[in-house]
């Protein structure tokens, strides 16, 4: 057999039918287009949101007051007031698994400098608190121990906040602010997070000692929140347990009592976030299989209409001396180049889309291998099945009954 | 004399539809020898093309044994026949079966891409010179929607002759064409064999079997009788006897 001579026959069949090639490709091109398309827009948005919840801090626990057991029902005032600094000090004494600790309280106010105003909000933490929640410092300090005992009033302010009452490129450290009627020297600068997934403006803040935010702007005692980081990301939930049971110990719950906070975890929110997008990409993933199997159908509908169509094409040949397995060859091959060609080409389409939509909705382009590997696999086999199948069939007639074929 | 190119003997073929046959071919015994042109003759339905058919390897006779060549086909399988089809045969059909959307070329050309000792050079070579000796050395690229029935007709002799076959087999190869342009191609098939060409031409047209040296008259599936023609037509002198303008009075008469 001479291949040569048969690539190049199958290369002018298909030169001398480019409609009927295009539309075969055409189901390869979407059927594997749209399986990577589809799955690496899943993929991103899972990713998207893994990367959102990471950077909301480094192995981040909190601990919020009152219990969501109640039903999500508005809890008492001694429920909201149930966390202390006495459960802090009490953490950082017992805790192992715990590598930072600090509270939180915050207040809702306007930022005033000068003529200009701004509604922010100002957090109230320790120092430990820009680790656990992954701010970085820009410029200027951090505020000391000997600021937070004596409710010093100095504050780290972001870049939003900044831009608002100073306009741009201009330095506000040592500058002082009014939150709420009370002056804040600024002494430090935090570097821009922008927004997270909600839409929600990270740099939108000022950051103060929490004794500051306790007593001079909310007058309480109580604190917050409890944010802090587990030692590793394996160690989180040892470090659930562990807060669990240091507060219940510190609040003096009975054995049966509820507790009267609640604790929830980066990696938990990870994982329900994750669960939600492992369904889209299922859900994605069903509707790429099934333009798959609509491609695929396609392909097997045209190759082996094709084929069929070409009986006469095939008695000629063998007629003139092409023996049945010269013929079979010339299917394949055939079958072979729009396949692959498609297929490539399909990948090529997978991966804009991709790239497109991803660009769209501000995923990061996760390229999908086993997408790519797998729908190819399918259409280029389809392909390649159904320009055989027949052809063998075809090729199996008497010349006289493939030359009479109608 | 010349030696044997077709010998058959007993030959037999019928068809099967359900619980009926049909007896295309009943014992045929036939000899054609080398530089013969000879005409298959007889009524529709006689047997022609199932005799055509299996002396070009097309379809396999149900019995009885056909030599091409000095070689016996019944001993032969697929495969040797197919080659055998791409040597020693050259086949011209009446719906000229070229292949679509190809040039002439290339149609020309085709014969040659199964037989693997021909190089591309040399299979472009022989089909531009299939070409000109059948007078189309000026249409190669032509496509076969833009030929003539008789050009298309011209390539697919070319087709036939590219290989240098023993014998040429025609089946109503003039069948679709008017008078004037089967006249130019009966001259051609006449100039073929007096270069020594074996043809072996189907028709039911008494008048075309007169370019012939030699009629085989079937009738039901048997040879119904023999004749050397005599007073042959000359497909040049006919063709000068005929009004210079396509005339339709004479086509139609
Ligand atoms: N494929 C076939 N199946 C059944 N009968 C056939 C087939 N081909 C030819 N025949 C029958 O064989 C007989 C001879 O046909 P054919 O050789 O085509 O005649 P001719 O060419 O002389 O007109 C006819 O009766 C025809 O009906
Ligand atoms: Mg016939």
């Amino acid at each position: 057999m001479n291949y040569t001579n048969l690539t190049k026959i199958a290369i002018n069949a298909l030169k001398r039918n480019k409609f009927r090639a295009f539309l075969t490709m055409l189901g390869i091109i979407i059927g594997v287009g749209s399986v990577i398309g589809m799955l690496s827009i899943g993929e991103g948005s899972k990713k998207s949101i893994q990367q959102e919840i990471s950077s909301m801090g480094s192995n981040m626990i909190f601990v919020m007051p009152g219990s969501q057991r109640r039903g999500g029902v508005q809890m008492g005032r001694s429920d909201a007031k149930s966390l202390t600094l006495s459960d802090i000090s009490q953490l950082k004494k017992e805790a192992m698994y715990l590598s930072a600790i600090s509270p939180q309280v915050s207040a809702s106010g306007q930022a005033i400098k000068g003529n200009k105003n701004w509604p922010t909000t100002m957090y109230g933490v320790d120092a430990s608190y820009l680790d656990i929640r992954k701010y970085e410092l820009e410029d200027g300090r951090i505020f000391t121990e000997r600021e937070i005992k004596s409710l010093g009033k100095v504050c780290l302010i972001g870049k939003t906040v900044t831009e608002n009452l100073f306009g741009e490129n201009v330095d506000p450290i040592g500058q002082t602010v009014r939150f709420n009627g009370i002056p804040f020297k600024i002494i430090g600068t935090l570097k821009e997070k922008g927004q997270n997934q909600m839409g929600m403006d990270q740099d939108d803040m000022l950051i103060a000692p929490y004794t500051s935010v306790q007593r001079r702007i909310l007058a309480i005692t109580h604190i917050q929140t409890i944010y802090a980081s587990a030692v590793s990301e394996e160690k989180s939930d040892a470090a659930i347990d562990e807060i669990i049971a240091i507060l219940r110990k510190n609040h003096k719950l009975e054995a049966d009592a509820e507790s009267d906070f609640e604790v929830r975890s980066q990696s938990e929110m990870i994982q329900t976030f994750s669960s939600i997008s492992n369904m889209l990409t299922t859900l994605l993933g069903a509707i790429a299989g099934i333009s798959l199997l609509v491609g695929g159908i396609g392909i097997m509908n045209i190759m082996y209409v094709s084929v069929t169509e070409r009986t006469k094409e095939i008695g000629l040949r063998m007629s003139v001396g092409g023996r049945g397995n010269d013929i079979l060859v010339q299917f394949l091959i055939e079958a072979v180049l729009l396949s692959l060609s498609g297929g490539l080409i399909g990948i090529l389409f997978g991966l804009l889309i991709s790239y497109i939509a991803t660009t769209l909705l501000n995923f990061p382009l996760v390229i999908m291998v086993q997408a790519i590997v797998i729908s190819f696999l399918v259409c280029s086999v389809i392909g390649i099945f159904f320009g055989w199948y027949p052809a063998r069939k075809a090729a199996g007639l008497n010349p006289i009954d493939a030359l009479r074929h109608e | 004399m010349d030696h044997v190119i077709i010998k058959v003997e007993g030959l037999r073929k019928e068809y099967h539809i359900g619980e009926m046959t049909v007896h295309a071919l009943r014992k045929v015994d036939m000899e054609i020898r080398q530089g013969e042109f000879v005409a298959i003759m007889g009524a529709s339905g006689s047997g022609k093309s199932t005799m055509l058919n299996i002396l070009g390897c097309l379809d396999k006779p149900s019995g009885g044994d056909y030599m091409l060549d000095g070689v016996n086909m019944r001993k032969l399988n697929k495969n040797q026949l197919a080659g055998l089809r791409n040597s020693k045969l050259g086949f011209i059909f009446q719906s000229y079966n070229l292949l679509p959307r190809t040039t002439a070329l290339e149609n020309v050309e085709l014969p040659l891409y199964y037989n693997s000792k021909v190089k591309a050079k040399e299979r472009k070579e022989r089909a531009i010179h299939a070409l000109e000796q059948v007078g189309l050395g000026d249409r190669f690229h032509h496509m076969p929607n833009q030929l003539s029935g008789g050009q298309q007709q011209r390539v697919a002799i070319a087709r036939s002759l590219v290989n240098d076959p023993v014998v040429i087999l025609a089946d109503e190869a003039t069948g679709n064409l008017d008078t004037r342009t089967s006249y130019e191609i009966m001259e051609l098939f006449q100039k073929l064999n007096d270069n020594g060409k074996t043809i072996v031409f189907v028709t039911h047209e008494p008048d075309i079997a007169r370019f012939m040296k030699r009629n085989i008259i079937f009738r039901d599936g048997r040879i119904q009788r023999e004749v050397a023609v005599e007073n042959r037509f000359s497909a040049t002198e006919l063709i000068a006897k005929l009004p210079k303008e396509d005339d339709t009075d004479f086509l139609s008469a």
